[in-house]
């Protein structure tokens, strides 16, 4: 076990692909600030990725107090040998008390490598972060049985403690673009022969990157909807509002939609000013991943449907004569 | 191509009940079955030994009931099956079970008298959720892992994955051992007949302890686990909102409409 008191300040890895950053990792940020702001401890950013300095400076505006930039050609695209690798260095050399980890698909990918190399604790897909005041640990919350429970995980006597986050919870803090820091480099490098698995092509499904986990205003349709066609009504009214489509499990499974608009506990969780739900039933999947929205609107035709137990405005009714009468009146309102 | 697959009997998370007072799970009357997740990388699995021969072994590390998962397992597929079971194993987290599971598979090794190729888990287990025992495992063997994989294609000495991402897809080679985790299939996993359910019932199914794994117990249990469980609750995420029941479209529509203007939502 760690020497628990060689290790010292909260670092937000700032996950990148092709030279960009993902946006969990400003999200992540900006809870981060927080909890280093009542530890008073250094919040540190750490980067890794190809042509990534000024993904660093974005990180330290968004609240970093400095940044550690690890940049090669072999971060590029991501592999689990090169980033846990270079994870690992990084951790053994500057021993961070707290390691914050976006739980995209490539953040779980790496992060249990990296907790399970240094032995120590990681909590996966958490939705919630705070400081045991007893203790001073982090207390990682996540929803666990499909969204029926919450836990509350900490990682008392090993270091660094670690965890993923879940994109879409939290929101970015402000931006300040004269905030400067300091950018420290480090030199680590993964050998091709090293990296074990290859990337051979990238197939893009969905025409244009869908941004459920930033959209302001998300109108989401469920196997209510009937039909891929059945889509345009919401389209329409999205259209309007300059909102994002998204949809239910249901409605993936029927590929009616591809997964990457699924909101839910196996798909993304979102928190949008707006959230309109139209032929959902709101099984607590579904609703694990949206219940954080500022206002939930629901139109579902059967009264019973559970969505309505989590909605500030609900219609029992037929969606497909619903939302051209919403889509009409927000045209004159603003005409 | 010797294939091991790691499961879990999990409750069905979609028949799960709360108790109100204690915040624990209601295990009394809800359904146990197979990881989902995990049912995809035994077809996987499966195929891959049916085109080119060689084992399909499943594992599973939970208690005694846990065996009924593993006979499902030998009825839709597996040649074999082993329980890893021991009261020292109980309370692990994730980095005990790992711990655990890759001490196992070093142990069936053993007793089958084979090297494994390709060791396969579902991407997660949907009562705990966390994607994390097959990337600790890859990492305990030191093997290379891909995870979340839509689709499994041998080819030279290789693996071709789909792995899933974002807005698509990638494909992914590897040399074999690896570990790869399985989130779904092309296609939808086989059903068992009469006759592999017998077969699959009168079929043995070892377990394998603490003593015939050769593990550190101060790794093990709830004392080897560096996570621990503070405590639990049940969201309560329900709202007093507003809700129209018989009203008329064309009322009901505009009555939003205002309602999102007067709120400022809009």
């Amino acid at each position: 076990m760690a020497n628990k008191t060689d290790y010292k300040n909260i670092w937000v890895y700032i996950e990148t692909e092709c030279g960009q950053a993902k946006p969990v990792g400003h999200e992540l940020l900006n809870p981060a600030r927080k909890l280093a702001d009542e530890k008073q401890c250094q919040l540190i950013a750490v980067v890794i990725g190809k042509d990534v300095e000024e993904v660093a400076k974005t990180a330290i505006s968004y609240g970093a107090d400095s940044a550690i930039l690890v940049d090669g050609p072999e971060y590029e695209y991501y592999t689990t040998d090169a980033f846990a690798g270079a994870m690992e260095q990084l951790i053994g050399k500057y021993k961070p008390e707290t390691v914050i980890i976006g739980a995209t698909n490539n953040g779980r990918d790496m992060g249990p490598r990296v907790s399970c190399n240094l032995k120590t604790g990681l909590t996966a897909d958490c939705t919630d972060l705070a400081i045991d005041e007893e203790t001073g640990n982090i207390a990682w919350t996540r929803p666990t049985f499909g969204g029926n429970l919450m836990a509350t995980i900490m990682c008392p006597d090993h270091r660094p403690q670690m965890g993923t986050v879940r994109p879409g919870v939290f929101k970015k803090g402000a931006f300040d673009e004269g905030k400067t820091g300091e950018i420290v480099k480090e030199d680590i490098h993964i050998a091709e022969s090293d990296i074990r698995t290859k990337l051979i092509e990238r197939v893009k499904e969905v025409a244009e990157a869908v941004n459920l986990e930033e959209a302001e205003i998300i109108i989401t349709g469920g196997r209510g909807v009937g039909s891929a066609e059945g889509f345009k009504t919401l389209q329409e009214l999205a259209d309007e509002l300059d909102a994002t489509v998204g949809c239910s499990r249901a409605v993936v499974d029927a590929g009616w939609m591809p997964h990457a608009y699924q909101v839910g506990q196996s798909g993304k969780t979102v928190a949008p000013k707006l959230y309109i739900a139209c032929g959902v039933s709101g099984a607590i999947q579904h609703v694990a991943g949206m219940s954080g929205s500022d206002y939930i609107v629901a139109i579902n035709k059967d009264e019973d449907a559970p969505i309505f137990d989590v909605a500030d405005f609900g219609i029992v009714g037929n969606l497909f004569e619903v939302l051209p009468v919403l889509t009409e009146q927000i045209k004159k309102q603003r005409a | 191509m010797n294939i091991l697959v790691c499961i879990k009997q999990v409750p069905d998370t979609n028949e799960i009940k709360i108790d109100p007072v204690t915040h624990t799970l209601v295990r009394k009357g809800v359904p146990s079955i197979v990881n989902p997740f995990d049912t995809y990388a035994l077809e996987v699995g499966v195929r891959l030994k049916e085109q080119l021969g060689g084992k399909v072994v499943v594992i599973s590390m939970g208690p005694e009931q846990a065996k009924e998962a593993l006979k499902t397992c030998l009825s839709v597929g597996a040649d074999d099956a082993y329980l890893i079971s021991d009261r020292k194993f109980g309370g692990s987290d994730t980095l005990a079970t790992s711990y655990i599971l890759s001490s196992a598979v070093k142990a069936v090794e053993e007793k089958e008298g084979l090297k494994f190729d390709l060791i396969l888990c579902g991407k997660q287990a949907v009562d705990g959720d966390t994607a994390q025992v097959g990337p600790e495992m890859a990492e305990h063997l030191d093997l290379p892992q891909i995870t979340y994989a839509l689709d499994i294609v041998y080819e030279d000495d290789k693996i071709q994955v789909k792995r899933e991402c974002d807005d698509g897809y990638d494909m992914i080679t590897t040399t074999l051992p690896a570990v790869v985790t399985v989130v779904k299939l092309p296609y939808e996993p086989r059903y068992a007949t009469i006759r592999t359910k017998m077969a699959a019932k009168k079929k043995e199914i070892p377990t394998l302890t603490f003593d015939d794994l050769k593990t550190d117990e101060a790794y093990c249990g709830l004392g080897g686990s560096p996570t621990k469980v503070k405590g639990t609750y049940t969201p309560n995420r329900e709202k007093n909102g507003v809700k129209l029941n018989g009203v008329e479209a064309n009322d009901a529509g505009a009555q939003l409409a205002e309602w999102l203007q007067t709120n400022k939502i809009l």
